[in-house]
């Protein structure tokens, strides 16, 4: 029976969306992750000199014990929000002859070697083994991480136990918060205590196996609760969100594109990834705070007019390289409908349009950084709107990549194929390269007026643009259909 | 209304449609009959100008789909899921469609009033995306979504299926009323003989992507399509 479920884990992984992406994006994720590995790797192999020379007069051991117990409380709080049981990919096996309690133990069994298990691990078993090398007792060291390692499991199902209830939450994060305020005052001497109990481990390693005891009753309170749960009206069961309807009415006055546009606003309200990038393109708003800020970058104007890009582009950006992948879904119904393509364009270029320009009125704070900084946003929030909404609606005629709106924002690449990678280029290097040469071989004011006069010249010949962008997607029409159609 | 003329479609080396000539005159119910893989939903889908034919093509009302789209204004379609807008109320589906078809909202709610019988309280004000509505829920909501602006021409495929037993006779007697109180063209597809055969004057069975039957409803042809089917 294991052989089956590890076979369909493998499958399962292999066969992710993840891995069914261009040479390129793999690559790029690979690196990604090599980075991270490595990251953590080293501060786990590192993490041991660089407390020793930054607190010399203390034990390094001791001083990563006394943090453990906020380690677990921070944890908890991290996995209630992060981490659920991945009990739907038992649906198709519960009619099969497969016991209930194998079932529940495949679940169960599967979520200890989940990622959230792992990754602490980058950390703990470097250290553990640099300690060894320095000489600390290797049968206290080989105690304490396996004392770790059950505390993670504990933690882990712990988590599940308490998954459904918010008053957890709260009171986990009350606790944290209180261990924090009892240890600041002096009142209570939290780290003290919890350096003691891991300290002791270390010092007589057979400790350790009560943590054997902990995990163990914790996995089968679990299995016990989910045992009783694993059916479709229970645990194993889709949520279903009430629909709610605001009035969308004032969009009517747009006369034609006004259905388009109310559908736009729901598309991007009541689909998760889209919520994403819809609410992401506020926290772009806060990115020139890290360029404006630095001493280093007050020498690199194209990087200051990268920032200024940003800090109005972030919806523009985000949204519309995925034009039409969002409405991938119903592709084949808009075709079928009679409408004239260009209002479909119009509602988008509306939608790019009215959001760069609230967030323009946004960023106005930002003549706090003085009005070259001000004007730089300026001339960015008009190349955004005149050049870069159109240039994207042209973009996304070569999207070929189906979105499922189901699936949730972060980390998500569906969708994304060289395309996005190549419209950077025009997008944002045009911009900071035009900026750079007038800023540094003409001077003045050039630099703004040449980056926003790209973006008026663009607005001035906006017809001509959605003429050509318009034939553009009636002409790849049915390659689109066939693409969209497509699993992604 | 409709003629397919000489229509293939080849997809590498495999044919899966292969069409001489079929020619549907204005106000009659057209039935499709043909196992899996028999190319129905290719054929409708070439109907629409949604998949374009390796040759042939099809002439609506005088309007040839893959050249102009002035026959988008008088043919509604429900084909499958993908039709739908997930993130949708019905309600709000509705009158997506209606604007697109110049109803205005009162248009819209009056028109889905006639059909409160058929929806069996199931779609109006159930708060719900269609996206989380049951199968045959969503299929009710595409169905009369397709209905909607006075079309001539209507397309649905497999109608029937996963519709409960109510709504298959109700919808049975809107696909008769289509076609007896007025002009419009009807064309479905089914699995189900006995549905096509009540609703459909004329039945063209596809095999692989060949017509190899085009008849005349009578009385014996649910007899007749039933020793073709039980090969």
């Amino acid at each position: 029976m294991i052989s089956h479920f590890l076979k369909l884990e493998w499958k399962q992984f292999f066969r992710s969306s993840h891995w069914q992406k261009g040479i390129a994006l793999k690559i790029i994720m690979g690196i990604f992750m090599l980075y991270f590995m490595v990251l953590f790797l080293g501060i786990g192999v590192g993490g041991y000199y660089i407390l020793k020379k930054v607190y010399p007069a203390l034990d390094p051991l001791q001083l990563v014990n006394s943090y453990l117990l906020y380690v677990v409380l921070g944890e908890l709080v991290f996995r209630y929000l992060m981490q659920t049981l991945p009990v739907m990919n038992i649906k198709p096996l519960l009619i099969l002859p497969i016991k209930r309690s194998t079932l529940v133990h495949y679940v169960l069994g599967k979520s200890a070697i989940s990622f959230f298990n792992i990754v602490s691990l980058f950390f703990y078993i470097p250290f553990a083994v640099v300690l060894i090398i320095e000489g600390y007792d290797a049968s206290g060291v080989l105690g304490w991480l396996l004392a770790i390692i059950l505390m993670t499991q504990s933690v882990n199902f712990l988590n599940f136990l308490i998954n459904k209830s918010t008053s957890a939450l709260g009171s986990i994060v009350s606790l944290l918060l209180a261990t924090i305020g009892l240890q600041k005052f002096g009142i209570f001497n939290i780290t003290g205590f919890g350096g003691q109990v891991f300290d002791a481990v270390y010092a007589n390693p057979m400790y350790s196996l009560l943590g054997f005891v902990i995990a163990g009753v914790l996995y089968s309170l679990n299995y016990k609760q989910l045992k009783r749960l694993v059916y479709l009206d229970e645990a194993v069961s889709q949520k279903v969100k009430e629909a709610t309807s605001v009035d969308l009415s004032f969009a009517n006055r747009l006369g034609d594109v006004a259905p388009f546009i109310k559908n736009d606003i729901r598309l991007i309200w009541r689909n998760k990834r889209t919520k994403t990038v819809f609410l992401m393109s506020f926290l772009f708003l806060l990115y020139g705070l890290f360029f404006f800020t630095q001493e280093t970058y007050k020498d690199m104007p194209a990087m200051l007019m990268f920032a200024a890009l940003f800090i109005t582009g972030g919806f523009t950006l985000n949204y519309g390289q995925f034009i039409p992948a969002w409405d991938s879904a119903h592709y084949k119904m808009l075709m079928s409908q009679s409408f004239k393509y260009r209002k479909f364009l119009d509602s988008k270029w509306i939608l790019m349009v009215v959001m760069t320009s609230i967030l323009y009125l946004l960023s106005f704070p930002y003549l706090y950084f003085g009005y070259n900084i001000f004007l730089m946003i300026t001339a960015g929030a008009i190349f955004n709107i005149g050049f870069n909404s159109l240039f994207l609606l042209y973009a996304g005629s070569f999207n070929r990549k189906k979105i499922d709106l189901n699936k949730s924002g972060f980390g998500n690449t569906q969708g994304t194929s060289a395309t996005q990678f190549l419209i950077i280029i025009p997008l944002m290097l045009l911009p900071m390269l035009l900026f750079w040469v007038f800023n540094k071989f003409v001077g003045y004011n050039s630099g703004f007026i040449v980056v926003a006069s790209v973006g008026i010249i663009s607005l001035l010949f906006k017809k001509y643009a959605m003429n050509f962008i318009e034939k553009k997607y009636i002409k790849d029409k049915y390659v689109m259909i066939n693409a969209f159609g497509k699993e992604a | 209304m409709i003629t397919i003329d000489t229509i293939t479609k080849k997809y590498g080396k495999t044919e899966v449609l292969n069409i001489a000539s079929i020619e549907i005159p204005t106000g009659q119910s057209f039935g499709l009959v043909g196992n899996n893989g028999a190319g129905k939903t290719t054929l409708f889908n070439i109907l629409l100008d949604l998949i374009r034919p390796t040759t042939g093509g099809v002439t609506s009302n005088n309007i040839v789909v893959s050249k102009s789209e002035a026959w988008k204004n008088f043919t509604g379609s429900f084909i499958d899921e993908s039709f739908l807008i997930g993130y949708l109320t019905a309600e709000e589906y509705f009158q997506f469609v209606g604007d697109l078809r110049g109803m205005n909202v009162a248009e819209v709610t009056a028109f889905i009033g006639e059909f409160e019988d058929f929806f069996n309280d199931e779609i109006i004000g159930k708060k719900k995306y269609l996206r989380d509505l049951s199968k045959g829920n969503q299929k009710k909501a595409g169905i009369v979504a397709a209905l909607m602006g006075n079309p001539e021409v209507v397309i649905l495929d497999e109608p029937f299926a996963n519709l409960d037993p109510t709504t298959q006779i109700r919808l049975k007697q809107v696909i008769k009323n289509l076609t007896a109180n007025s002009n419009i063209t009807v064309l479905i597809s089914s699995h189900d003989l006995t549905h096509v055969t009540e609703v459909c004057e004329r039945i063209v069975v596809l095999d692989k992507g060949i017509v190899v039957k085009d008849i005349s409803t009578s009385a014996a042809t649910l007899k007749e399509l039933e020793l073709y089917f039980s090969i």
